[in-house]
């Protein structure tokens, strides 16, 4: 498309290299979009506009659709997100064991509620369900990492070394 | 056939997790690893492994506990297509958290699993599709597809058979309703992860319009071992209408959550009681949801059942993903089905109206009772939209909200009626599920944004 505003962000050669392996894994490229969306998410942080540009683009898809695909799914860092992100469970098996103790500890020391940013775009609180570790409940997932068997104390130290 | 006690039962699946380096090919094989699948390989035809597998009644550990050999024999032969085989590592049915287990602690034991079957439905490519939020697990399986590259047990010539199969790791992105085989197909393929009618059955036409067998962790994993110790062992284990080791994960309030790998058809008492250590603080129990938030609730009165797919079928519930919630007796009921229910509502793909609607609907009945504002009315009309629900939709996530709503209200009946003569004056006790959103409960964030949009009006 003529009109199409130009895509401002590049992938890495190594992340280039990637894609070309990517694409000989599956039929056609719109099945490597879920994977291409992960790459953007680890090469630039989170997905923004410009990155669903850029995986229409390299998956010849358009970006209306890598939009509406993006959007059904949740675990996806988005443009805005804190450089954390406190994924509180509050499933069943984890409510039981106390997860609403630590969901009201962060919303009470980060001042903020699920969904919010705090202001220093350090921390972004989100409620999320079943992580699949219920029997390590309380489970917060802080980016890739599991924190498990929660309490309080446990959580402020958590912060403190988030914190820095 | 001599059953096996289960004081002589042997861990299979859990044997070596505890152990350092259990997850490397070099420890995989040095307790006689990828020994059966070269076996199967070189001796067996891929019909004759399909028989085998049809002969061990092994059944899915998924969910719907449908007969595996069966399943595969639908795929069909005279096809020029290409066919798929496609691990369900989605794991995210609340309260079930064994296939992380298998994946980070003995990956291998899944890739000798997949190999033997998809050798068995003549099938070159396999997708293991796994949650997003599973990293480690994501890390440790794709360690282990590349030591099994390197190793020759993947590839171009299999073990050195000339069978080829390639296997790739395909990570989701948050979403309950891409471990529905069908919503997990379209996810595959790069869409929205939304489930689609059945049939055609995925064996005929799945995944890119091609015959493929969706295959649960576990259901796989108990493959490597039905060959490596044969199916009498396996049919020794357990009742006879699907036998086998079974790994259970108890969670809520017992001693010792955990996974537990036991004999199918254990008491469940003896399951929570002896293996989990017992309710938790000397409590007394109050209920069990047996096999992952969308079974039916047991009273505690109940409890004394076997865990195997019969036994709980009898009293009107299911093992479904092995999914052990326990409650104790300060559980309030309208809470934890409330937690329940919010969590179906969220995960709805939206594209039925009896689930979409339903499960929304459910929500909001529950969450009034909850907070005081129930009406005389509420738990019927419960009742009536969760039977309503069932049966009517493209997948069975509507059921599976529709199973713990009917069965809570309907067990737990007075808990609720209790709330709601209690009116608005009760107790507001714990509150599982989290505040509804209320007007004036904006945070301050909101507030800001709300009186720069309206002028602070
Ligand atoms: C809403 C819903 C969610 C499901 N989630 C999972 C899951 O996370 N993991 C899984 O193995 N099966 C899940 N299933 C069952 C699958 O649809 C399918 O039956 C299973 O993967 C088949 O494998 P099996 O026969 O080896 O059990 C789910 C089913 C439904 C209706
Ligand atoms: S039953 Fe619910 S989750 Fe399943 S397809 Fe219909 S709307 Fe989607
Ligand atoms: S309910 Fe929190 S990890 Fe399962």
């Amino acid at each position: 498309m003529s009109d199409a505003p130009a895509v401002k962000k590049k992938f890495s050669n190594k992340g280039l290299e990637f894609i070309e392996w990517l694409l000989g894994r599956y039929p056609n490229k719109q099945a490597a979009l879920l994977p291409v969306l992960r790459l953007a998410e680890e090469e630039f942080g989170n997905i923004d506009n410009d990155s669903v540009m850029l995986a229409a683009e390299t998956l010849e898809l358009s970006p209306g659709y890598v939009w509406g695909v993006l959007t059904f799914y949740t675990h996806y860092r988005r443009e805005g997100d804190g450089k954390y992100l406190l994924q509180v469970c509050s499933t069943l098996p984890c409510a039981l064991r106390g997860c609403r103790d630590i969901q009201h500890r962060l919303e009470e020391k980060l001042g903020i509620e699920a969904g919010e940013t705090t202001e220093d775009g350090l921390f972004t609180l989100k409620k999320v369900e079943c992580l699949g570790s219920c029997d390590t409940a309380p489970v917060v997932q802080v980016n890739e990492k599991y924190h498990e068997n929660l309490d309080i104390e446990e959580l402020d130290r958590l912060l403190e070394t988030l914190r820095g | 056939m001599a059953e096996i006690k289960p004081e002589k039962f042997e861990k299979v699946l859990t044997k070596y997790v505890d152990q350092e380096g259990s997850a490397s090919l070099d420890f995989y094989r040095g307790h006689g690893g990828y020994e059966a699948a070269e076996r199967v390989l070189k001796e067996l035809k891929p019909d004759e492994v399909i028989e085998t597998v049809k002969e061990s009644s092994l059944r899915g550990r998924g969910g719907a506990g449908f007969p595996c050999g069966l399943k595969w024999s639908f795929v069909p032969k005279d096809t020029d297509k290409p066919k798929y085989l496609v691990v369900n590592a989605d794991e995210s049915e609340p309260g079930t958290f064994k296939d992380r287990v298998i994946m980070e602690r003995d990956p291998h034991q899944l890739i000798e699993g997949s190999l033997i079957s998809a050798y068995a439905l003549d099938s070159h490519i396999c997708y293991i599709y796994i949650r997003g939020e599973y990293y480690d697990g994501f890390l440790a399986m794709q360690k282990a597809i590349d030591e099994a590259y390197e190793a020759g047990i993947l590839g171009e010539n299999v073990l050195g058979t000339g069978f080829r199969l390639d296997m790739t790791m395909h990570r989701g992105a948050g979403a309950y309703i891409c471990g529905e085989e069908t919503g997990l197909l379209s996810s595959l393929e790069g869409k929205r992860g939304l489930p689609k009618i059945k049939p055609p059955f995925p064996a005929v036409e799945g995944l890119f319009r091609c015959p493929t067998v969706v295959n649960n962790v576990e259901t796989l994993s108990c493959v490597t071992h039905i060959f490596d110790r044969g199916v009498d062992w396996f049919k020794s284990i357990g009742p006879p209408e699907g036998p086998g080791p079974k790994l259970l994960c108890v969670s809520g309030h017992v001693e010792r959550p955990g996974t537990y790998e036991v004999p199918m058809g254990i008491n469940l008492l003896d399951l929570v009681n002896n293996h989990a250590g017992g309710i938790w603080k000397g409590n007394k129990l109050k209920g069990i949801i047996p096999g992952g938030s969308s079974a039916k609730i047991l009273t505690a009165e109940e409890c004394d059942v076997g865990m195997d797919y019969e036994s709980l079928a009898a009293k009107d519930t299911m093992l479904g993903s092995g999914g052990v919630i326990v409650m104790d007796d300060t559980t309030d009921m309208v809470d934890a089905l409330y937690n329940i229910l919010r969590f179906y509502a969220h995960e709805s793909c939206g594209q039925c109206t009896p689930c979409r609607e339903g499960t929304g609907w459910l929500q909001k009945i529950c969450g009034r009772i909850l907070h005081g504002d129930g009406r005389p009315e509420d738990p019927d009309m419960m009742l009536d939209l969760s039977k309503k629900m069932c049966g009517r939709t493209i997948c069975v996530l509507a059921d599976a909200a529709a199973f713990p709503c009917e069965s809570i209200v309907s067990k737990f009946r007075a808990e609720f009626d209790e709330k709601i003569e209690a009116g608005d004056g009760h107790e507001r006790t714990v509150h599982l599920g989290g505040p509804l959103v209320q007007p004036g409960a904006l945070s301050a964030h909101n507030q800001e944004r709300l009186d720069e949009l309206q002028g602070g009006h």
